[in-house]
């Protein structure tokens, strides 16, 4: 962890390495105050020098004035060296994750992803802001007051050598209790969760079943269980401040009697007495603060090992490192005995095994079959989001391996199963496809995807801002813009995976024409499920259980093809005799 | 462990504080006795605390500065002193245990009453907030009143009791030097008043910042295939590392501002010690003032400054939980879904002399009838038939955006009504009418002739079987899973069920068959598994009238095949309402209603509409006219 706070810390090196210096100075400050006070009582009183006093009470003035300059320049250096570390790892963390492949998202998923990014990445700053003091201050107070209570008296000082071992092994003693019920607690709280987010997720189905009393005992008997886990750690941790209260007084009560005696025979002084069992009080405090700011750091210990997770994957996906010679774009697809399985999954089954599929440019294909049968994964091959696990992908006679990732992916379009729109206006949306795009294109682009209309429609056409990444629309919709984006960019490839599934029939007709009267020279592949969407396509792909099951235009695989027969014999069940 | 904290000084304001506090001050208990022990108790930990202070005094003037040697006497009065401390940390530690107990008990309730209320509330409030907005009340708000209710309302009540005690106890002492105590005092007090407010501010910005932040590393990480496929990197980086840096920025004000506050107060306590040492010791010269008197003074003077920093730490905590807490009671205070129902389901049997009512529970007869209320307090029973009518009904979710204009419609028991068109026309709405999951703007929906508005609403529903397309399952077994649809239902009665939901075949199949735990909505089960299952939901429940979303294309043709055979299974004999995605489901439709843009565009039966060639003949065979 501390190798990564260094490293993190560019920038801001000056403020970590001076903060502290600032935080110790403000802790001397304050650890000399109370000697001088024990030299007005022992030096200046028994005398009456009112001068010596005057002299004495500047002195400490001036240090609590200095010690609260160091305390503010402390604050100030520590927060600028905590936020700039934050600043630091958080944009190392998403730079990094831009390089990750698809396989890599899989591997780590999206929701963990953010996760790390927000949460672990706060957790860390916060444990440094707060940790910085706590762990300057700490270790320098208790040193400084060890040495000047061993210098004050050493005799005296020996009452710590009891006091100290008995608080931490109570302190251990209840942490360690705490810790394991405070884990009991935390399964609880998962459980009260589990019940919450499932009645949000299916109210519909509580409300449809008159479920809800029943839910409510449900839920009540997670609630139950979770105070009673609370209860129990709660009983235990309350008892830790009395007990230390306790050991505090106890030490405090035997150093003024055995101090007092001293005094008595003049073998001590009063002030020094007095300053002594200030010194003791917080030569135990800062063995607790110690002790609470370790527990503090083991759960940052968590956030950075998964931070450092992250930051230490390697790349599924790299660059060549001598890219090849690269052809003129005109969008031929090859795949050459062609076998894929994905590394997260736990089967090790190929989902693609020995593909070998040729697409001419320009031409117009469909891949339809059943979920699971690698459709998704097969194109995701051909701008290089997953690797081929054996044989090669070719894109216009040139492996993608020997692409520059951002060239090859430059000339694909790929519509994604699950469309992401991001929260900005509709026009910022699809400049995504071509950033420098006129306003002619754009009302193109969008004309062919049929989303001209309905943009139209809305109040403020193509300033519409979409919020939460369009759930101001309707999922039709949302396709309509993801397909414009990606026709935007005029891709030699364009791929459609099953974006068109919420979109009607005959709207999906109109962007299928506007396919071939404007992208004659694009290769078009789509992925669909009815037969309605596939049957003018130049050629049809059949894939079944991680092979290509057939291949033709509609009329062929009709005439001679038993999938194609029965999946069109099931959409078309009950139409025209 | 406890979720994190806004730091000093930042907090949303609470509206109605009194209100609020009161209402939180009910949960916590209604009962003052354990109130009053634990103020007796504070009452004792702070008088303890000042006492064993004052205590030095007179050990200091009679046995160590005296110049006797009475070391017994010294013990006897150390022995007082440990006597004295022991009793205040016995009196805390009675005072915080029952403060724990009273704490997490009150958040029990706050969380019983918060999610009962949660479960009553109208679909439209669901619709309304994102369930990340009402899980953060029961994560976020109910934690923060929880630790409010355990800490801050203890230790701010503990810090006025000690400022309070401290404060006389010095005046006692000596009130020359207390003006000393008392000038740095007020300094303090100003510095809290800037120096807080300045964080407030900072950290309000701050906020904001981290919002813009967070939301877009949210976009941007589960939009990153996206990215990639736009290879939109350097662009994404860029925005990012903008927002990055406003965020460092904003936090780093906000914190310089919030970390300040405890070195500055801290060290205005010392300014306050170093005066008063000097002072003192001057007016021990002076005036004799006796040196224990000066000690004691000295250590109250050190704690004084602790109560002001408690309480300025504590306001925030006790605020942002106030806040929370106005939150928790406006989900509470949200009108629930509205039932003026009276009219209730009754099983009945028939009998020669008319229908019967059952007992409660005796389910000989499958026969149900509606128990109509009258004026004279008797009551009648309408045979329940499944007869259900739209008349001439308008409805929108939100005011002025009319959903659907001018629908009417009826089915007679026994008949299957599908709704066709597009995505949006309304088709969905349609169904959540009729169980009233919304209420509908104008017009009337009838249920054998009873308005849908007279009757309860729960045996409205009871008596609507409802498969949605977006299926979801509960934690539980397999088993349980299929009894929600009927709590009492048999271990027999289930697997009939799932047998004619063509699901059994499958459970059968599972790891441990009908105990298999479905975890995390069913992620352990395919999708067609999951709707097999809430199709088996829906038939144990058996009712008469059955409101079905079919399932379309992300669902493969060989499991699709198994839904149909239960799903049509299921429609057997009873009223059916069907969103309706297969031919052959709307072929055999009684009447099929096409919609369009909220509006019925034509009904009738397939034929009919075949030859009308209208909306209907171009959906599902416009694909035969594009050539």
């Amino acid at each position: 962890m501390l190798n990564m706070i260094r490293q993190h810390l560019k920038g801001y090196g000056r403020q970590a390495a001076t903060g502290p210096v600032f935080m110790a100075l403000e802790v001397v400050c304050e650890m000399i105050m109370p000697l001088l006070m024990a030299a007005i009582v022992d030096n200046a009183i028994p005398r009456g020098d009112t001068t010596y006093i005057f002299l004495m009470g500047a002195a400490m003035t001036a240090l609590a004035l200095l010690s609260m300059f160091c305390g503010i320049m402390g604050a100030k250096l520590g927060i600028g060296a905590s936020q700039g570390f934050g600043a630091n790892l958080r944009l190392a963390l998403f730079e990094k994750i831009q390089t990750f492949s698809f396989a890599d998202i899989d591997k780590f998923s999206s929701a963990s992803l953010i996760t790390r990014t927000t949460n672990d990445v706060n957790n860390m700053t916060m444990m440094l802001t707060m940790g910085l003091r706590i762990m300057v201050r700490a270790p320098v107070m208790l040193l400084v007051a060890l040495v000047i209570a061993v210098a004050l008296n050493s005799t005296l000082a020996l009452v710590l050598v009891v006091i100290i071992p008995l608080m931490v092994v109570i302190i251990a003693g209840i942490m360690k209790v705490g810790i394991r019920l405070f884990g009991q607690v935390q399964k609880r709280v998962d459980a009260v969760n589990e019940v919450l987010q499932e009645n949000l997720v299916a109210i519909r189905v509580v409300k449809a079943f008159v479920r809800q009393d029943f839910e409510k005992k449900k839920f009540q008997r997670s609630n139950d269980e979770l105070t009673d886990a609370f209860l129990k750690v709660g009983v235990r941790i309350v008892s830790l401040m009395p007990i230390m209260t306790v050991c505090m007084n106890a030490a405090t009560a035997a150093v003024l009697f055995f101090g007092g005696r001293m005094v008595m025979g003049g073998r001590f002084d009063l002030g020094s007495l007095q300053a002594f069992i200030g010194y003791i009080a917080q030569i135990l405090m800062s063995v607790m603060m110690v002790s609470m700011s370790l527990l503090q750091l083991s759960r940052a210990q968590a956030s950075a090992r998964r931070i450092q997770e992250v930051l230490d994957a390697q790349p599924d996906i790299q660059d060549p490192a001598a890219p090849a010679a690269l052809p003129a774009a005109r969008g031929e697809v090859e795949f050459r005995d062609v076998s894929f399985k994905y590394s997260a999954s736990h089967t090790g089954d190929d989902v693609l095994s020995h593909i070998d599929l040729h697409i001419p440019a320009g031409q117009f294909t469909a891949i339809i079959g059943g979920t699971g049968v690698g459709k998704s994964s097969l194109v995701n091959l051909i701008p290089r989001f997953y690797d081929a696990t054996g044989g090669a992908v070719l894109l216009d006679g040139v492996d993608v391996r020997d692409y520059p990732t951002r060239e090859l992916r430059e000339r694909i379009g790929m519509v994604l199963q699950n469309n992401v729109l991001f929260s900005a206006t509709i026009r910022e949306n699809l400049l995504w496809g071509k950033a420098d795009a006129t306003e002619e294109e754009l009302v193109q682009a969008a004309k062919d995807a049929q989303a001209y209309s309905f943009i139209m429609s809305l109040p403020q056409g193509f300033d519409t801002p979409l919020d939460q990444g369009g759930v101001n629309l309707s999922g039709g919709q949302k396709q309509r813009l993801c397909i414009a984006r990606a026709m935007l960019k005029k891709p030699a490839v364009l791929i459609l995976d099953d974006s068109t599934s919420a979109v009607d029939s005959a709207t999906e007709a109109a962007i299928r024409e506007s396919f071939y009267k404007n992208l004659k020279d694009t290769t078009v592949i789509i992925i669909a499920q009815r037969i309605s969407s596939v049957r003018y396509a130049d050629e049809i792909i059949i894939l079944e259980d991680d092979h290509i099951a057939g291949r033709g235009t509609h009329e062929e695989l009709l005439a001679g093809n038993a999938i194609y027969q029965e999946i069109y014999q099931s959409q078309q069940e009950g139409v025209g005799e | 462990m406890p979720p994190q904290r806004a730091p000093r000084g930042g907090y949303q304001k609470p509206k109605h504080i009194r209100k609020t506090l009161r209402r939180l001050m009910g949960y916590l208990t209604r009962n003052p006795l354990p109130l009053i022990l634990v103020l007796v108790c504070l009452l004792i930990s702070v008088g303890t605390n000042l006492e064993g202070t004052y205590m030095l005094r007179d050990i200091i003037n009679n046995f160590v500065w005296s110049g006797c040697t009475d070391v017994a006497g010294l013990g006897r009065s150390i022995l007082r002193l440990v006597g004295v401390y022991l009793i205040g940390a016995l009196a805390a530690y009675l005072q915080a245990a029952v403060m724990v107990r009273l704490a997490q008990r009150g958040a029990n309730r706050l969380r019983r009453d918060l999610f009962d209320a949660l479960q009553d509330l109208p679909l439209s409030y669901f619709d309304q907030h994102t369930h990340g907005e009402l899980m953060s009340r029961f994560t976020n708000d109910a934690d923060n009143v929880q630790m409010a209710l355990e800490q801050s309302v203890v230790s701010m009540l503990s810090s006025a009791l000690m400022f309070v005690g401290l404060v006389a106890q010095m005046l006692r002492l000596n009130w020359r030097l207390f003006s000393v105590t008392l000038l740095v005092l007020i300094l303090t007090a100003a510095m809290f008043k800037l120096i807080g407010g300045k964080s407030r501010r900072s950290y309000q910005e701050q906020q904001a910042a981290l919002g813009a932040l967070n939301g877009n590393i949210q976009e941007m990480i589960e939009g990153l295939r996206v990215v990639k496929a736009f290879t939109h990197e350097d662009q994404a980086t860029a925005d990012f590392a903008a927002l990055n840096e406003t965020y460092r920025e904003a936090a780093r004000r906000a914190g310089f501002y919030s970390g300040i506050i405890g070195p500055v107060s801290h060290n205005l306590m010392n300014v306050s010690y170093a005066l008063t040492a000097c002072l003192g010791g001057v007016l021990s010269v002076l005036q004799g003032f006796d040196l224990g008197g000066l000690v004691v003074y000295l250590n109250y003077s050190r704690q004084v400054g602790q109560p002001l920093n408690q309480v300025s730490q504590q306001m925030t905590a006790v605020l942002s939980a106030l806040a929370g807490a106005e939150r928790i009671f406006a989900v509470m205070d949200t009108p629930p879904e509205a039932d003026a129902g009276k009219v209730t389901l009754a099983a009945v049997r028939q009998t020669p002399t008319g229908l019967v009512e059952l007992e409660q529970g005796d389910r000989s007869s499958r026969q149900w009838a509606w128990k109509v209320p009258g004026a004279d307090g008797a009551s009648r029973l309408v045979p329940l038939r499944g007869d259900v009518r739209f008349e001439n009904v308008d409805f929108a979710y939100v005011p002025g955006k009319r959903i659907l204009k001018g629908i009417s419609l009826y089915a007679t028991p026994g008949q299957k009504i599908a709704f066709v068109g597009s995505t949006g026309a309304g088709k969905t709405t349609i169904t959540n009418l009729i169980n009233r999951f919304y209420e509908i703007e104008s017009g009337r929906i009838t249920y054998d002739g009873i308005d849908v508005r007279d009757i309860a609403k729960d045996d409205l529903r009871t008596s609507l079987g409802m498969v949605l397309q977006d299926t979801h399952l509960f934690t539980g077994t397999v088993m349980d899973n299929i009894r929600y649809g009927r709590l009492d239902a048999t271990d027999e009665e289930c697997i009939q069920a799932a047998k004619t939901a063509n699901a059994h075949s499958f459970i059968r199949r599972l790891p441990q068959g009908y105990q298999t735990m479905v975890t995390g909505d069913g992620a352990n089960l395919s999708q067609g598994q999951r709707q097999l299952l809430a199709i088996a939901r829906c038939a144990v429940a058996d009712p008469p009238v059955m409101i079905l979303d079919e399932a379309t294309s992300s669902i493969d043709t060989r499991t699709e095949k198994h839904i149909e055979a239960g799903m049509d299974a299921l429609m057997e004999g009873r009223t059916v309402f069907v969103i309706a995605h297969r031919l052959s489901t709307v072929r055999n439709s009684n009447c099929i209603v096409v919609l369009e843009h909220g509006q019925i565009e034509e009904k009738g039966d397939h034929d009919a509409l075949l030859a009308n060639k209208g909306r209907y003949y171009h959906l599902y065979t416009g694909q035969f006219q594009l050539d």
